[in-house]
């Protein structure tokens, strides 16, 4: 007993406490939400116990997150998961230390809970992390397990990471006509500098509230660089917009937040990507909900945002220098021909165009291949040009 | 040497006086125009050669090539007649060998047995003169059969140091001892004693009151190792477990090989020949020397599984009758007879002629003189080569002590005597070979025997051992024998297949018991930390749970100490020995089979005895 004292005693001393938080910790606690969240982890523990003592296999069902477990609803033009579940069990080989993982996990987060604190995913890794007893087995190897146990834990729980009191390493940032309340502060992201509003992991009306939006649309750029150059030039403010960049593939707070403003504002979402697999696809989480997050998509996902660019014809169309191209690889021309088969293309004459387009070039385009015309060619011509036009790719 | 085998090259040898003048009248011819060369001065050179002479010119057909080799035969020649002597006198064998080294390449040997002894006047021609003995004129199983081995080792000694050789013999307690100190005249083939004394009755040489003691000083060499005198001396314990051999080796070491049995094995029948297993020169030769004077006798009596109907049948296929006379049985009559005999069914040979050495004692000797922790035996019933009955055994040894990185160890032994030399031509080798052990998860290289710590031993008995040659080193590859070699490999290898199987299946459930527990205890304290259940009581109905689901991993730890499998087939087998704890095994330095057994990790077992060595085919 002893022992296990000792080593309960070590991870609540690695909590790391977050000290900005705690000016307005009421605000991000919502008691009943928590309540709920709480009685499912323990609703979990307890079934575990009554299969143990009862001597029956310990297990819980998880959700499969693949492609084969995730449905497009053509109605709702999103995907959803399906019904499909795995089971978790502790005789297991494979499953077992998962399933200790997940435990541990869970237990992790109704503490947090309790402390009415939030951590990071890293946070979170390390507040499990401790050594096995007796062994030199550590319960986790790195973030990286931690990180799909959680999700993991989230479908399986029916509760949202946010519930669970966990959020992501913050990535993505906005600027334009639209002052937000973010945990209590106002935010007015039209001066932000040059540095923009980092957008939270968590974007939910608890914490984040719009106070006051003058914008017209909201266009979502790729890569930050991209977006730099659009606030440099002070796009969003000649063209009444709010300016958003996911860095990449956008993290779900930067989806949460193009969600709520989308519906709640009522804004149209337009999106300025690479012209390749991976841009088309970030399109496609933003427009349908991710596969891995399928069960998010409703919370998410944006069925009327729309493609801006850059088009595949734009290099003929702009008439742009051949330095430009970027020669697709075996990689990318699979991927290609996959998300051309996705049925959430599949039935999109112009984007089977479009994709066709691509794979007939040979090669694909960044939004930055722009800047070989002018520096501030796409600010100041290229996204006015479509919007004026209209020419986007639903 | 002595087997039967070298049968026909010696009739060619033999031949060779009677028929030496055909060859030298066609060089004749050719050698006409040469001066002084005529038929008559080259009458002059034509004689008789003498069988101890063509034996002293190529002893390498012998078996004494070179020094080491001529050693190690004849002390082989010498075992092997003192265990024939004692098994048909019913006597358990205590062998005694002494290897004395007198100069660098010069050794003295003694072998003494417990055997009922050779009388006075018999010893010079057995010991003296090559070609005589009690086992050539007949068909049974026995280790020597021409009596040339040890009056041939006697020869080469006799030839390399020119000293005799000394036999010491007595037939009972209240008889004296006879030492008769014995040359070979080898250009006439016949003894020649040089002293003859009589030992008082109480003498110390034989304890048991009889007993027969050689002593024969050669050129030799010795060393240790592959095909070395320790090798032999240790298969044949193996080969006879009723046997007990004490050695000395030149170093004056004492190695004692005990006994692995007290019980002497069957004796063999002695059978007459099957017609179907001799071809038309001993039948013509047969039907020269019979007693018999009409055909239908002949049939009956000189071979084994004819009756008068089968006779009948025979001598009507051969256009004659059962009354036809032998004399007029000629060369072309004999012919048909011999054909008639092909197409004619007979059953097989009977098989009581056959003495194996049974799965019982075969473990319990490997079991002596093996380091291995798990042994597998199979003992084929009787088969039928070219009219011969034999019957084949295997054994094998699988890891402990043995050597991990080699390729397996086959020992190989027809009629209970090692074979040593030429492995790789030998039937049983091929027969390894085209096993395939991968099934019985062990390596093996394309085209070549397993590797691994593992004990092949084959052993075939037969009243006419099929040799390659005629230094009796290799089993000839017959196509019904290498069967039944494949048959009982396979049958041992299929046990040694469960045997890993399951072993490998019980070190994986234990991991799995290992992965469960480190994880349980987590478990426990997560959940006793969400809704209060008492962490001890939920970590011991889980220990219970992961117990009860791998508790394959116990299987070793039952009352007995037997091994519960599956329906427990191998813990009950009676051809299979599994021993848990290798340190029961006594330690040799010198062993053959590997070196001391490393400490294993698979020791779970209190018990320390190998379990299970009853075996009821071997008690025949």
């Amino acid at each position: 007993m002893a022992k296990k004292k000792t080593t309960k005693k070590k991870t609540t001393t690695k909590i790391p406490v977050k000290k900005a938080g705690s000016r307005t910790r009421s605000r991000i606690v919502d008691k009943k939400r928590d309540a709920v969240t709480k009685k499912k982890i323990e609703d979990l523990a307890t079934s575990v116990v009554q299969r143990s003592l009862g001597q029956k296999e310990p297990t819980f069902e998880i959700p499969i997150r693949s492609v084969s477990n995730m449905k497009y609803n053509k109605k709702k033009r999103i995907l959803e998961m399906g019904s499909n579940t795995q089971t978790r069990s502790l005789f297991n080989l494979g499953q077992s230390r998962k399933f200790m993982q997940s435990l541990l996990l869970a237990k992790g987060c109704r503490d947090l809970i309790d402390a009415e604190k939030t951590l990071s995913l890293r946070g979170m890794y390390y507040m499990a992390l401790h050594t096995i007893p007796g062994t030199k087995e550590r319960t986790f190897n790195d973030q990286g397990e931690s990180d799909s146990i959680l999700e993991d834990l989230e479908v399986s729980l029916d509760g949202l990471r946010e519930e669970l009191h966990v959020f992501a390493k913050k990535r993505g940032t906005m600027v334009g006509n639209i002052t937000v309340v973010d945990n209590g502060d106002e935010i007015n992201c039209r001066r932000m500098g040059t540095g923009g509003y980092a957008i939270p992991s968590i974007c939910e009306p608890n914490i984040m509230q719009f106070k006051e939006c003058g914008a017209d649309f909201i266009l979502h750029v790729e890569k930050d660089t991209v977006w730099s150059r659009f606030n440099e030039d002070r796009f969003w403010e000649k063209h009444n917009c709010i300016l958003t960049e996911g860095s990449g593939q956008p993290p779900r707070g930067v989806r949460r937040m193009l969600h709520r403003m989308h519906k709640e504002l009522k804004l149209p979402v337009y999106c300025l990507l690479d012209c390749d697999p991976w841009g088309h696809y970030i399109y496609s989480v933003i427009k349908q909900g991710s596969i891995n997050l399928a069960f998010e998509s409703e919370r998410m996902a944006i069925p009327d945002a729309m493609f801006l660019g850059i088009r595949s014809k734009d290099y003929e169309r702009l008439d742009l220098s051949d330095d430009v191209k970027i020669e697709l690889n075996d990689r990318d021309i699979t991927r290609a021909k996959q998300i051309a088969a996705y049925p959430w293309f599949k039935g999109k004459r112009e984007w089977q165009r479009e994709i066709k387009l691509m794979l007939n070039n040979g090669f694909k385009m960044e939004v930055e291949s722009l800047i070989t015309k002018d520096i501030s060619y796409v600010t100041e011509e290229y996204v006015p040009a479509r919007l004026k036009e209209g020419d986007f790719l639903d | 040497m002595s087997s039967r085998n070298f049968a026909p090259w010696m009739e060619i040898a033999l031949s060779w006086t009677h028929l030496g003048n055909m060859p030298k009248t066609q060089v004749q011819k050719k050698k006409k125009s040469r001066a002084n060369v005529t038929a008559e001065t080259l009458a002059a050179g034509q004689r008789d050669i003498s069988v101890s002479e063509f034996f002293a010119k190529n002893r390498h057909l012998l078996g004494f090539d070179n020094p080491r080799k001529a050693m190690l035969t004849a002390i082989k020649e010498a075992v092997d007649n003192a265990l024939d002597a004692c098994e048909e006198a019913g006597i358990l064998p205590h062998i005694y060998v002494r290897v004395l080294q007198i100069s660098e390449s010069r050794f003295k040997l003694t072998i003494r047995d417990n055997g009922p002894g050779i009388v006075r006047a018999q010893i010079e021609n057995i010991f003296g003169k090559l070609l005589y003995g009690s086992k050539f004129h007949r068909l049974k199983m026995s280790r020597g059969q021409q009596g040339i081995g040890i009056s041939a080792a006697g020869m080469y000694g006799l030839m390399t140091t020119g000293k005799p050789i000394v036999i010491i013999s007595k037939t009972g307690k209240n008889k004296p001892a006879h030492e008769v100190v014995l040359k070979m005249d080898t250009s006439k083939n016949r003894p020649t004693v040089i002293s003859d004394d009589e030992h008082p009755e109480d003498d110390k040489f034989f304890k048991e009151g009889r007993g027969t003691q050689v002593e024969i000083e050669l050129e030799g060499k010795y060393q240790k190792g592959r095909q070395s005198i320790d090798e032999y001396l240790e298969q044949t314990s193996i080969a006879n477990p009723h046997a007990r051999i004490t050695y000395v080796t030149p170093t004056n070491e004492t190695i004692e090989y005990p006994r692995a049995i007290d019980e002497l094995p069957a004796e063999p029948k002695e059978i007459k020949p099957h017609p179907k297993g001799i071809e038309l020169g001993t039948l013509i030769q047969m039907l020269e020397r019979t007693e018999a004077r009409q055909l239908g006798g002949f049939l009956t009596k000189d071979f084994c599984r004819v009756g008068a109907t089968k006779a009948r049948e025979i001598t009507k296929g051969a256009g004659m009758t059962g009354q036809t006379w032998i004399k007029t049985v000629g060369h072309d009559e004999a012919e048909k007879l011999y054909e008639s005999i092909q197409k004619t069914r007979i059953i097989a040979p009977s098989t009581d002629c056959l003495v194996p050495i049974g799965s019982k004692a075969l473990l319990a000797s490997l079991l002596k003189e093996v380091k291995a922790e798990f042994f597998a035996a199979s003992t084929r019933p009787p088969s039928v080569y070219r009219g011969n009955p034999f019957q084949i055994e295997v054994a094998i040894g699988y890891g402990g002590g043995l050597g991990r990185d080699d390729s397996a160890k086959i020992l190989r032994f027809a009629n209970r005597v090692p074979l040593l030399y030429s492995q790789s031509s030998c039937c049983s080798f091929k027969a390894i070979a085209e096993t395939s052990w991968r099934n019985y998860g062990l390596t093996q290289p394309k085209n070549s025997i397993p590797s691994g710590p593992l004990v092949v031993m084959v052993h075939m008995v037969s009243v006419w051992v099929p040799f390659t040659s005629e230094s009796k080193e290799a089993i000839a590859d017959y196509d019904e024998i290498r069967k039944e070699m494949k048959l009982a490999l396979q049958e041992c290898g299929r046990k040694l297949g469960t045997y890993l199987r399951r072993r490998k299946r019980m070190s994986r459930e234990s991991e799995r018991r290992s992965v469960f527990e480190r994880y349980i205890g987590e478990i426990s304290r997560c959940c006793n930390s969400l809704v209060g259940t008492d962490t001890d009581k939920l970590y011991k109905a889980l220990m219970k749970q992961a117990k009860r689901r791998t508790d394959e991993a116990d299987a070793q730890l039952d009352d007995e100490g037997n091994i519960l499998d599956d329906n427990g087939r191998l813990g009950n087998d009676d051809d299979v020995i599994i021993v848990d704890d290798m340190q029961d095994i006594p330690k040799q330095d010198e062993s053959l089979f590997g070196s001391a057994p490393k400490k294993k990790t698979k020791k779970k077992s209190k018990k320390k005895t190998a379990r299970k060595t009853t075996n009821k085919r071997g008690k025949k």
